[in-house]
């Protein structure tokens, strides 16, 4: 195994583009460190991105939204007070990986490239309408963060292609995101039902909502139907159960050893309510 | 209320002085069974099969041992045939022969110079394996039809016709039962489920082992039992038990799963085929849950009678357990005894059998039998005391075993302390908390017998007057800090003075393993009769000095003195003062008793759980926990309340999330502590302790030994708590939120 250290995206390409066997970008490394000692992978290149300039910084961009590095930790922006003002549900849902231990180098594009369908971070991301920055052989792409996942364990990402960042959206005046996940413990477990919902109010109606599943299908769900549900309602009794009708239509989840279908489906319906109501509250004002 | 708030007539018993092995654990001095190395160790790797069932056709190794670095491999083939028993249950169990069992199961293993190479050899071994079908569950593995595990494996107990993978059966019982039925008001039968769950230690198992041609060899392992590790892989190698020497290690819990050999015969057998070469074996997390014991999956059927008024009149219970694919694994008989061993019954019958299925070799887990048993009679006893409008604890009170009472299981208790459990559960203040909506409060009583055994202990003078105690059970409770105490406080010196050591083989008789609760019981007597005995000989060596009779000095407070004036005008002489001249007054001077220690004292507890069930999802959230039980005597009340807040976090696991899940292919699916759900700290209240101390006469100090009974009322304390919180009566465990959102639906649904 070749473990390698560049400095630029540009180098991190070179190495990649020239290498022949299993490869592995490293960013916190709290899975493919774990999945290399549990002899799942062993890459024969391990490219750690993370002396690249820039990788560990949170940066308020022009429009007001905001760019965040590859490496930048789950504790790094758990302790961000802007962000977190801003996007609480994108920050708990990534605080909500691993150990106080892993929170101090899991990463959101980590945990993004992973494919893991229970990834806490990604519905977050989605429904807040992120997207990433992408360097490859072929150049440079931005794509949205649904866009990324394809399958468990896999992306849509090209062979080489590296992500380079990630962008939130402005939040904007009376927004509120969250993030819930069903584990049958307290923490350190995998999400059995993930879901995450963004929205803006006017006045005491819903403007525009996004509203994302996780650990019901083989990849993050996207939810059109469970939005326009939520839109233009003032989220009342009759909004939040066409919400749960919507988001348990949308769910196609498994049985294994962390949960039934049946389970599953109730949950998301269970969570869909629970998670709008946080966020319908936060953008309210009322919580944070 | 802690013991030791109360005026004690003892001067050491019951206070919490700082564990001698303390500030070693702390700062990470203590060595476990993966620290050693040795010069010119090599790293060995295990391969296992991957199928619940398979005839192994062939073993390829050539390419594994054409690899630079690769000392050796061995199969089966490397180890002598013939044995018979539960020797060979050990040897299949370790390196399987004709036919894999489990899926797990080990087939081969390397020697090599580093452990990445060893693992990297592993993967080259090419084994051929013939797919045969296999069983899992526990009522499937009984069924006439059921894939046979393997052919003749049962013992004389089973009657002829009887399904094929039923291996032993078991019955007794006394009283009338259908006159104690016929007396009953309320009689009511229902059948239960336990899954199987892992003891879960956090330390893996873990060897350096080294073994010559010539059968003389040293072992360093993580185990709860050198001379029980010393006679299995003796047996197992077909070497003499004095021939290897085996030291334990710290150790990282056992909980009984580390009383017995899994991979240390493959270390030895590897070091003997490698020159002699020291061998290092560490288990991963995934090997420990394949391949280590769990303990049994249980299908339970039980029948209570009672009285109007709450009075048992008559009670049946009917157990079926598989331990994996090897006779006498599973804890049957253990449960079968332990199920009704609370309760004064006029009438009672115990029947069970046996089942092998394609699952690892059960080990002792903690009460071994007791927390399944004690799953099926007390949740039975809850639901017919909410039939009858009772109190549940007023019941148990009622029906209580005390001095004298025949127990179900045969013999008549002596001492014992159920009732003042039951009070002092009755005083407590949590049973006074007021519970909100779907919250839920669940009591059970729960029982083990404890345990004596072989026990050999020396103690030696120091030639300052300090003491050396060499003890044979490795201290995974505390035992080092009780030992020190109890010898303390017979010598008459301070708990600093005396340094317990746990030592290796060939520096005592033989010692069971630190199971059975007996470490503290057993070892602390024999550590008592071998300070008195030491205390003999310092009399002794005094009435020599002094030129008195032997019986005219007695010992006080740390020193030897004339027994009263007329045995004459001497000074106290300390015991410093007589290890400092004892190199010139006879020699060194030592204690030793050995014992089959008798005078075992049973300890019975209470726990009352409150929960809260969210009723979407079927999450159960543990708001209060108490536990009350008998220590006899707490040497050290904060390693006994330890032990009794350890028994309880370990029957919440097992009642809430703890399962072993299998594919439909046999593979055991969650074998990571991710989805093997123990609990974790934030997942519990502070658990809340009580120790009742009701002393054992057959101890020195009136110790019971309190390390396995607690583990005994949480599954049915939980369950009840449940089904008051819900409305919902769920009969398997675990009771994991999908189960319990089922039984919330199906309730609705009427």
């Amino acid at each position: 195994m070749h473990y390698h250290k560049p400095h630029t995206f540009e180098d991190a390409l070179k190495i990649a583009a020239n290498a022949r066997g299993v490869t592995r970008f490293l960013a916190g490394g709290t899975d493919v460190l774990v999945q290399l000692r549990a002899g799942i992978v062993t890459p024969d290149d391990l490219i750690d991105l993370k002396l690249i300039p820039g990788v560990h910084d949170i940066a308020r961009t022009a429009d007001g939204g905001w760019t965040i590095g590859i490496a930048v930790s789950g504790a790094e922006l758990g302790r961000h007070a802007a962000l977190v003002a801003e996007w609480p549900g994108v920050v708990e849902g990534m605080n909500l990986v691993g150990s106080t231990q892993v929170q101090g180098r899991a990463t959101l594009a980590g945990n993004l490239c992973n494919g893991s369908p229970a990834a806490d971070s990604v519905p977050g991301l989605v429904a807040a309408g992120a997207t990433v920055s992408v360097i490859g052989p072929n150049g440079t792409r931005k794509l949205a963060v649904e866009d990324i996942p394809a399958s468990p364990g896999r992306t849509h990402l090209q062979a080489g292609e590296i992500v380079t960042a990630i962008h939130l959206p402005p939040r904007g005046a009376q927004g509120g995101d969250a993030y819930l996940r069903f584990i049958p413990r307290t923490e350190m477990d995998i999400a059995v039902v993930g879901c995450a919902i963004s929205l803006t109010l006017d006045g005491d109606k819903i403007a525009t909502a996004r509203v994302a599943l996780g650990a019901v299908a083989p990849k993050v769900l996207l939810v059109a139907d469970a939005a326009a549900a939520l839109i233009g309602t003032t989220l009342d009794d009759k909004a939040l159960a066409a919400l749960q009708a919507a988001a348990t239509a949308a769910a196609q989840p498994i049985t294994d050893r962390r949960g039934t279908v049946e389970f599953r489906k109730d949950v998301t319906a269970v969570l869909a309510a629970r998670t709008a109501r946080i966020a319908y509250a936060r953008a309210k004002g009322a919580v944070k | 209320m802690a013991k030791d708030e109360i005026k004690s007539e003892y001067r050491l018993i019951g206070t919490r002085p700082n564990r001698p092995d303390g500030l070693d654990k702390v700062t990470g001095r203590a060595r476990y069974g993966a620290d050693m190395t040795l010069p010119g160790m090599l790293f060995a790797a295990v391969v296992r099969s991957p199928h619940a069932h398979a005839r192994i056709l062939k073993i390829d190794a050539s390419a594994a041992l054409a690899l630079d670095g690769v000392k050796a491999v061995v199969t089966r083939a490397d180890f002598p045939t013939g044995l018979t028993g539960e020797d060979w249950n050990l040897q299949e169990n370790s390196m399987a022969g004709d036919v894999a069992l489990y899926d797990g199961h080990a087939v081969a293993a390397v020697a090599a110079t580093s452990r990445l190479l060893a693992e990297d050899a592993a993967k080259l071994i090419k084994i051929d394996y013939e797919v045969l079908p296999h069983v899992i569950d526990v009522d499937d593995a009984i069924r006439p039809d059921a894939p046979v595990v393997r052919v003749g494996a049962a013992d004389h107990t089973v009657p002829a016709g009887s399904p094929p993978n039923v291996v032993k059966c078991l019955d007794f019982g006394h009283g009338d039962i259908e006159a104690g039925f016929s007396a009953a008001d309320l009689v009511r039968e229902h059948t239960y489920k336990t899954e199987a769950t892992h003891q879960g230690y956090i330390e893996p198992h873990a060897c350096v082992a080294q073994l010559g041609a010539d059968g003389k060899g040293e072992m360093w392992v993580c185990t709860q039992g050198q001379w029980y590790i010393r006679r299995m892989c003796a047996a197992v190698l077909g070497i003499d038990a004095s021939g290897l020497r085996v030291t334990p290690s710290e150790i990282g819990g056992g909980f009984g799963g580390k009383t017995i050999i899994f991979m240390e015969p493959l270390a030895l057998a590897l070091s003997r085929k490698a020159g002699g070469r020291p061998v290092k074996l560490v288990m991963s997390r995934s090997d420990v849950l394949r391949a280590t014991g769990p303990t049994a999956s249980a299908s339970m059927d039980v029948k209570l009678g009672m009285t109007k008024d709450g009075k048992l009149t008559a009670a049946k219970v009917n157990f079926r357990m598989q331990g994996g694919a090897f006779l006498g694994a599973s804890p049957v008989g253990e449960a079968l005894s332990c199920a009704l061993a609370c309760y004064d019954i006029p009438a009672v019958q115990h029947d069970g059998v046996e089942v092998l299925a394609n699952r690892p070799k059960a080990a002792a887990y903690r009460a071994p039998g007791s927390p399944m048993a004690a799953f099926a009679v007390e949740s039975l006893l809850d639901e017919m005391c909410h039939e009858l409008g009772l109190d549940p604890l007023d019941v148990r009170l009622k029906n209580a075993v005390r001095e004298g009472v025949k127990a179900s299981y045969g013999p008549t208790y002596a001492k014992i302390g159920l009732v003042e459990v039951l009070e002092a559960t009755k005083a407590h203040p949590n049973l006074l908390a007021p519970l909100g909506p779907n919250q839920g409060r669940g009591i059970a009583s729960g029982f083990w017998f404890n345990h004596g055994g072989e026990t050999s202990v020396s103690l030696a003078i120091g030639e300052d007057g300090t003491v050396t105690v060499s003890a044979g059970t490795p201290d995974i409770g505390g035992s080092r800090a009780s030992l020190a105490l109890m010898v303390a406080e017979t010598l008459g010196i301070e708990y600093e003075a005396v340094r317990v050591n746990i030592v290796e083989t060939g520096a005592l008789g033989v010692n069971e393993p630190s199971h059975g609760s007996r470490a503290t019981f057993a070892t602390g007597k024999a550590a008592v009769e071998a300070a008195r005995h030491a205390m003999a000989e310092m009399c002794r060596r005094a009435a020599k000095e002094w030129g008195i009779e032997e019986e005219a000095v007695v010992w006080k407070d740390g020193a030897a003195m004339p027994a009263g004036p007329n045995a004459g005008k001497f000074p106290p002489m300390s015991i410093a003062e007589i290890g400092a001249k004892m190199g010139g007054n006879g020699g060194p001077i030592s204690g030793h008793h050995e014992t089959n220690a008798d005078g075992v004292g049973a300890s019975f507890g209470a726990h009352v759980v409150d929960v809260e069930v969210d009723p979407e999802t079927g999450r159960t959230t543990i708001l209060r926990y108490l536990v009350v039980q008998d220590a006899g005597r707490a040497i050290h009340p904060a390693y006994v309340e330890g032990q009794y807040q350890g028994g309880a976090v370990q029957g919440i696991g097992w009642a809430l999330n703890e399962e072993y899940v299998y594919g439909a292919n046999g593979r055991l699916q969650n074998a990571v502590f991710l989805d093997y759900r123990i609990p974790v700290a934030s997942d519990l209240p502070m658990i809340d302790t009580v120790i009742v101390e009701v002393p054992n006469p057959g101890h020195p100090y009136g110790v019971r030994g309190v390390g396995e009974t607690g583990i005994t009322p949480p599954l049915p304390a939980i369950a009840n708590a449940v089904a008051m919180a819900t409305g919902a009566r769920i009969r398997s465990l675990p009771l994991s939120p999908p189960k319990v959102l089922a039984a919330i639906k199906a309730k609705g649904r009427g």
